[in-house]
């Protein structure tokens, strides 16, 4: 099996390399669209800034290639954030796979709670095979600052200020706000759940 | 909900773990990727290694090490000592540091932090403060505690949020080692001055003292060294505690 990480500027992929080798898997990082097409499955990690990460997939033309991917594509944190239509960060419009859903900033004013969201939080009304064998409530490590709204491809919820997707799927396409390279147990079932789709 | 998080703190001196009092006397804890690879399963939510002796002797902390303990553990991990500049960040994230901790170099040259958070992102640089309180009012001090400066404590914080620091790892170099209890004081008021989270650190010798950080002081996180590499508090015993509390916390 072919597992490529997706090449850009959108952060450290070490720790998701990482996470795979610990699960016994080697996977290949490359911005090579031949490379990415052939793959069997395709992971779309990312940290740092919306519009920037678009701008960059844009001018390489793999905004493109993305979205025509037909095997499992699993975007993580800013990945996932990125596969809907529109983010609020710096006013980005994305590649819409999920369509009509949006990613807005999480509104802490007059509360005690802190942006961006950094820690563990569960996980729940947990739907599909990304979560085959992990339970309701399991705990998932997570750090960002804007979140995809509830949808009609939720597949998973959290709550942090208010619910919102913890996780996203439309067809061949999944998506995790948290970070499964770094959630402990649960993360490596989530990414073996993915990886034998 | 989102937990509170509970962090051993492996400091490293020449690859091995050491934990000593107010930084001083350093006692041998053992084998570094062994101990975290306890703490991972004893269920510790996220793990701190300080290369206490990169900033005095100029030593880069070991890449090789970090790569050795990316391979083996399934949580978060931050790595701090002797930080510089944006390569020395870069060499430590390439081997597998989910985060970076500076302290010293960032208050010698602020643009640091602007630096790394631009570079790497926010979520992955950790703004040190080693505090201690001089003439009654809580200030930075630098080089492991040896260096006081005339910098207010919450102001650095501040302006550390400002500049892009993703979280801020709070020490009081007063309760450091003395099992007393955390700084609230000052915790507290960090806490409620930034919007980034807060990590507690210096202090922890009871279950009290957690409880006592995350309520009253709003802590985000709470780190401890001695305690747990010797067992005194075991990380279950401690999160089921908390829990019955009612604090949130990863069981």
């Amino acid at each position: 099996m072919k597992t490529v990480i997706i090449k850009y500027n959108a952060g450290n992929i070490q720790s998701v390399l990482f996470a795979l080798e610990r699960i016994g898997v080697q996977a290949t990082v490359t911005d090579d669209p031949a490379l990415i097409r052939a793959a069997d499955k395709v992971i779309f990690p990312g940290v740092g800034e919306a519009s920037t990460a678009m701008h960059y997939l844009r001018g390489r033309e793999l905004d493109k290639l993305i979205i025509s991917l037909q095997q499992p594509v699993l975007g993580i944190c800013l990945g996932m954030q990125l596969l809907c239509a529109y983010s609020a960060e710096n006013n980005t419009h994305c590649l819409g796979v999920f369509n009509n859903v949006e990613v807005h900033r999480f509104r802490n004013e007059g509360t005690p709670f802190k942006v961006p969201q950094t820690g563990w939080n569960s996980i729940q009304q947990l739907k599909g095979p990304l979560f085959n064998q992990v339970d309701e409530q399991a705990f998932c490590y997570f750090v960002h600052s804007y979140y995809a709204e509830l949808n009609d491809c939720t597949v998973a919820c959290a709550d942090y200020i208010h619910p919102y997707s913890a996780a996203l799927q439309h067809n061949n396409f999944y998506g995790v706000q948290f970070h499964p390279e770094k959630s402990a147990t649960a993360g490596e079932q989530i990414l073996k759940n993915f990886l034998s789709l | 909900m989102l937990t509170k998080r509970i962090i051993p703190c492996l400091d490293i001196k020449d690859g091995r773990t050491v934990k000593g009092t107010n930084f001083l006397e350093l006692r041998d804890a053992g084998d570094p990727v062994e101990l975290a690879m306890r703490y991972c399963e004893e269920g510790a939510d996220e793990l701190v290694f300080l290369d206490i002796t990169a900033t005095t002797e100029k030593r880069k902390t070991l890449a090789g090490l970090v790569r050795k303990i990316a391979t083996h553990i399934n949580i978060p991990f931050t790595v701090g000592g002797g930080i510089n500049n944006v390569e020395d960040v870069r060499l430590l994230l390439d081997n597998g540091a989910d985060k970076i901790s500076v302290n010293t170099s960032a208050v010698r040259r602020p643009e640091l932090i602007n630096e790394l958070s631009l570079q790497f992102g926010s979520q992955c640089v950790v703004l040190a403060i080693d505090a201690k309180r001089i003439d009654g009012s809580w200030k930075v001090v630098t080089h492991g505690g040896r260096t006081p400066t005339l910098l207010s404590a919450t102001d650095w914080a501040k302006e550390a949020a400002k500049r892009g620091a993703g979280e801020i790892l709070l020490t009081s170099m007063e309760n450091d080692g003395t099992k007393n209890g955390f700084a609230l004081d000052i915790t507290g008021e960090i806490s409620r001055s930034v919007s980034i989270p807060v990590i507690a650190s210096g202090g922890a010798g009871s279950l009290q003292h957690f409880a006592d950080v995350f309520i009253k002081a709003q802590a985000d996180a709470a780190l401890a060294a001695s305690i747990f590499h010797f067992r005194e508090i075991p990380i279950a015993e401690l999160k089921r505690y908390l829990q019955e509390q009612q604090i949130p916390v990863r069981i």
